[in-house]
């Protein structure tokens, strides 16, 4: 048990978790192109048209998977900015910072595929339901949490500060997800549900949660590169990353 | 405990009455901008009606808003911020002071005001009446959120900005509430569910907020 203990929080330094990371992200690039290129053929080419939709439903491939990894992420990253308020370790609030880029484009992704699919099928770019609001909030949350960070230029201070933020922010992530049921409006209800049974054909599932999986394997591997550009620049004054630096020069 | 909270409320408010220039721009500020509406949208009392409720509620966060910055900023460049951290009493018990005296010169002076803007645009009197209810309700947890955001971007550069990124999105349940609370009573329907909410968001947010601002203090005091 001890030993084990002292082996889970050595790589939370970041001169051992830097190795880590850069063996790690080839195989979740692997596993993200894998799920990518199956989901993408079983929702494009195999799932059956909608009855009522017809093709154009098929948007939900990219849409849901990208809804679920936009709030996923923020409580990721909430996750990690508690754990570094708790710990004091600068690894997790790199991770954090390292996770915000990703999880707004994920929610840009979910806004804009929402778009193309709702001008086809409720005749409107854009609706103010409670659903498309709070992911509207919830992109501005991500910018706030960004451009905080940007604005502080202490590493140490911005690593907390965006912390607090992301702790009050997470009270968001509830609302996001009963607001359909606050609101009673234009946006069909969940599609998917761990209580009942789903409404939609058994591939057309499979096919999301393939995208979704594919998503989320792509997460990992940006937020890890990300995480790893951010550990460059921080410890950029200490011994080891001039070593790595000069030995990836001297490797090319 | 108690005794702190008062003399952080009392100093504030004192303060505050020194510099009553900045009470009235921020009130003068709210009546200014939901006077453009009107001119903007054309003068038809119909639609000036409709659009009341949520045009005084997003122009109450607005003015809230503008005397955000000055909450902690002076009391962090002349280190009484600090002296209150060092203290023996939990640096939340004088946020919480700071927010309440921040609410009595921003969101109570907004809420005496508003029945004169409820009747510019025509509102009938139990909507103007249930306007003041939902900003007496409503606007301290303007004040709570805001004081987070405060402390969030003290001292730091284009913290006004910033601060709006930071706090207008955590505003959007209370002008959804405050504003329904009135539309609800303008339409016939009973206005306690909105009621009931927006109480239940100040109640948590006085009562959370505090801590969170508290930390976000420290950060900035390091």
């Amino acid at each position: 048990m001890n030993n084990r203990l002292l082996n889970w929080f050595k790589f939370a330094s970041p001169q051992s978790f830097f190795p880590l990371a850069g063996k790690m992200i080839p195989g979740f690039w692997a596993l993200a192109v894998i799920f990518g290129v199956a989901g993408l053929y079983l929702g494009f080419f195999v799932a059956p048209t909608d009855a009522q939709q017809g093709e154009g439903y098929r948007i939900i491939f990219l849409h849901v998977p990208a809804a679920w990894m936009s709030m996923f992420i923020y409580l990721v990253m909430a996750f990690w900015a508690a754990i570094g308020l708790i710990y004091k370790t600068r690894l997790s609030g790199m991770m954090a910072s390292a996770l915000a880029p990703t999880g707004a484009m994920f929610t840009f992704l979910a806004l804009w595929t929402g778009a193309f699919w709702g001008k086809p099928m409720w005749g409107a770019w854009w609706v103010w339901d409670a659903r498309l609001t709070s992911e509207l909030i919830l992109f501005f949350l991500y910018i706030g949490f960004i451009a905080l960070q940007a604005a502080i230029d202490d590493p140490r201070r911005a690593d907390k500060a965006g912390a607090i933020l992301a702790l009050v922010g997470v009270v968001n992530i509830p609302i996001i997800y009963f607001s359909v049921k606050w609101w009673n409006t234009l946006h069909q209800g969940a599609s998917v549900s761990l209580t009942k049974a789903p409404s939609m054909a058994q591939t057309m599932l499979l096919a999301m949660l393939l995208c979704a999986l594919a998503f989320w394997m792509y997460s990992v591997a940006v937020a890890l590169m990300r995480v790893r550009g951010i550990i460059l620049e921080r410890e950029r004054n200490s011994e080891w990353v001039k070593q790595q630096v000069t030995m990836a020069a001297a490797g090319r | 405990m108690l005794a702190l909270l008062k003399t952080v409320v009392a100093r504030d408010l004192r303060l505050a009455m020194r510099r009553q220039a900045d009470i009235v721009s921020a009130l003068f500020f709210f009546i200014i901008v939901v006077s453009l509406f009107p001119l903007g949208v054309g003068p038809e009392a119909d639609l000036l009606r409709r659009l009341a409720p949520g045009v005084l509620w997003v122009a109450a966060l607005l003015a809230t808003m503008l005397s955000l910055p000055r909450l902690f900023a002076d009391d962090f460049r002349d280190g009484t911020l600090e002296q209150l951290a060092l203290g023996p009493q939990p640096l939340a018990v004088a946020v919480f002071g700071k927010t309440l005296a921040h609410w009595l010169s921003s969101g109570l002076p907004l809420t005496l005001l508003s029945p004169l803007i409820g009747a510019q645009f025509d509102l009938p009197a139990d909507a103007v009446w249930m306007l003041v209810l939902a900003l007496l309700i409503g606007t301290p947890a303007l004040s709570a959120i805001g004081a987070i955001g405060a402390a969030l971007t003290l001292g730091l550069r284009g913290g006004g900005v910033l601060l709006s990124l930071l706090v207008l999105p955590l505003y959007i349940p209370v002008l959804i509430f405050g504003a329904g609370a009135v539309d609800a009573t303008a339409g016939g329907l009973g206005a306690q569910a909105h009621l009931s909410v927006l109480g239940a968001l100040s109640l948590a947010g006085l009562f959370f907020a505090p801590w969170a601002t508290a930390a976000a203090l420290r950060v900035a005091l390091e």
